[in-house]
């Protein structure tokens, strides 16, 4: 385990997961976010000495299984008002930028 | 007009009786927000002639005598992250400008269905995140008792506008306290009921596993008739718990002779002096009263914060990834749609929701997954199974609710690990998903507003209101000097 704050997350590392996240950020949001997730990373630090090996994770607070419903048709959303909230539709639907980028 | 009621219950009962109308309770507090909502700013958005119309609708049904529901002429107001039907609904986020949700969440409907009157949309940390409403990108709220401190958060409004008497009654959301710890620091009920008893649906997303609506309120009477009204299954949230609502009012008036209050021995520290010299008087309070004082250890509650503010940012950057310029909301356009998806979210995200997406993200990320998200859900049953311990000599459990007072505006928001140090004694029933309430219990020295935070098992609110109006007739005897 690394000892200083400042070895806990690199900016290589922050400015990957900016990329996984779908956030352009500057290179000075990618200085200033590595110091504070590296301060936080390092606080984080107090479950590190914790034996967990018999621990079941936990995952949600109340134990209910899959729920189902009949497959019966019923109202849904209105379409148009639905589209009416896109910054841009046509021919009823979601109008996107070209989905094959220029740069991947 | 001097018997004008203030609390919802007794406005409700004075509505349907004919005594008061709906639309003079209404313009006593439109009048209110008029006076005060720009030194406070508790609301996003006032919608009074919305307001105006669903109150005449209700003076008209009593004068047509018919009955238009327990909550008849009530006015309320929602925490922006609650879908409203035509109405803007922001989260406080550039990235929502403009959007105007095509249905009400399940909250909303049962409210106007009940008679309610909802006054406006408040403003809240920006996805309800943070713990001052700074985050807000519309401005922060500021504290009705002393306006050069914040208001708590993240439901900082809907604290605010009661605390503001902007209404009697408000609705927020609580994922690590956002709902307990505005009400502490505002003076005012606040309550977070068991994961599961209040529908989600339409309720904007943040952390799916902690999220739970709840109500607040001057009183805990208010409390417990808001939150009997909107608590009960629904089949749109796949998470309700499929029961009937909550009965509360009828145990408000039981006493706590008997009842089990743990006191937490291990209980993290940190907190101000002030605030702890109040938990005792609480717990001295409910002694006097006939319960029996025990002491639990809970070793894990230390590692709350931790498990936290993992799980918490690991699973908003899941559900954060829908804003994407795609179908609601701002887009930032560009030449293809990675790139537009990448500017839309830098220029429509504030900081503090970025920084959780980014810690988010690394947490859940190939590599990271075992040593962060995966072991914090391991600590996450480890504090579940100490509260199982302490709540079986325990009826509820007592804390601060805050460590600190409202602080002063600023005084936090460049250091986020010092916000989140203020969620410390409220996290860990969220990872339980257990029901807590913040009871307003004196002051501090400075004259700043102090909340005890009392605790319970899974469906335990019954206990919890019990000791909480217990707590709260100690105040009204004492003349709120001890």
């Amino acid at each position: 385990m690394p000892d200083t704050p400042s070895e806990r997350i690199s900016a290589a590392a922050v400015a990957k997961v900016a990329r996984l996240a779908r956030l352009d950020v500057s290179d000075d949001e990618i200085t200033r976010m590595t110091g504070q997730l590296a301060g936080m990373l390092e606080h984080f630090a107090d479950i590190d000495s914790l034996d967990l090996s018999d621990v079941a994770p936990m995952t949600q607070p109340y134990p209910l299984t899959n729920v189902f419903r009949e497959d019966v048709v019923a109202p849904s959303l209105d379409r148009d008002e639905v589209l009416a909230n896109a910054p841009a539709a046509e021919d009823g639907r979601f109008r996107v930028p070209p989905i094959i980028g220029l740069d991947g | 007009m001097s018997a004008t009621p203030s609390t919802a219950f007794e406005i409700a009962a004075a509505v349907r009786a004919g005594s008061v109308r709906a639309i003079d309770v209404l313009e006593a507090h439109l009048g209110r927000i008029a006076a005060r909502e720009t030194d406070i700013h508790a609301f996003n958005l006032v919608t009074a002639d919305e307001a105006r119309a669903a109150a005449t609708r209700i003076d008209d049904l009593v004068a047509a005598g018919r009955d238009p529901g327990p909550l008849a002429g009530v006015p309320i107001a929602l925490k922006d992250n609650m879908c409203t039907r035509g109405v803007p609904t922001t989260c406080s986020s550039r990235i929502l400008e403009g959007w105007k949700p095509p249905y009400d969440a399940t909250v909303v409907s049962r409210l106007a269905a009940m008679g309610a009157v909802s006054v406006g949309k408040t403003n809240l940390d920006e996805f309800a995140m943070g713990s001052s409403t700074e985050n807000s990108a519309f401005g922060v709220t500021l504290n009705p008792r002393d306006t050069s401190r914040v208001a708590g958060g993240s439901s900082g409004g809907s604290a605010a506008a009661v605390a503001a008497a902007f209404a009697p009654v408000s609705l927020g959301s609580d994922t690590g306290g956002s709902i307990r710890q505005p009400a502490a620091l505002c003076g005012v009920v606040g309550v977070k009921p068991t994961y599961g008893t209040v529908s989600r649906y339409g309720l904007v997303a943040f952390a799916s596993s902690l999220d739970q609506i709840g109500p607040f309120s001057a009183d805990v009477r208010d409390s417990a008739l808001i939150l009997e009204s909107i608590s009960g299954h629904d089949p749109l949230d796949s998470t309700s718990i499929p029961q009937g609502p909550l009965d509360l009012l009828s145990v408000l008036d039981h006493d706590v002779k008997g009842m089990r209050i743990g006191r937490i021995t291990d209980m993290p520290e940190g907190a101000d002096p002030d605030v702890l010299g109040r938990l005792e008087a609480a717990f001295d309070a409910l002694r006097a009263a006939g319960a029996t004082i025990v002491d639990v250890e809970l070793p894990s509650l230390k590692y709350g914060l931790t498990a936290y503010y993992l799980i918490a940012p690991a699973e908003a950057s899941s559900n954060l990834a829908r804003y994407d310029g795609v179908r609601y909301g701002r887009r930032v356009d560009a030449v293809d749609t990675n790139s537009m998806y990448m500017a839309t979210r830098a220029a429509g995200f504030g900081d503090e929701v970025k920084r959780r997406i980014m810690l988010g993200t690394y947490a859940l990320s190939a590599g990271y997954y075992d040593a962060y998200y995966g072991k914090a859900l391991k600590v996450r049953r480890l504090i579940s199974d100490d509260f199982a311990r302490a709540y079986a000599t325990a009826d509820v459990l007592l804390t601060p609710t805050s460590p600190i007072p409202a602080f002063k505006v600023g005084e936090k928001a460049d250091d986020p690990l010092s916000m989140y140090l203020c969620d410390v004694y409220t996290i860990p029933t969220n990872l339980a998903g257990h029901p807590a309430m913040s009871v307003p219990f004196g002051d501090s020295r400075e004259g700043l507003p102090i909340g005890v935070q009392v605790m319970a098992s899974t469906l335990g609110e019954q206990s919890m209101f019990k000791v909480a109006s217990a707590l709260e007739r100690h105040m009204n005897s004492s003349g709120g000097r001890s």
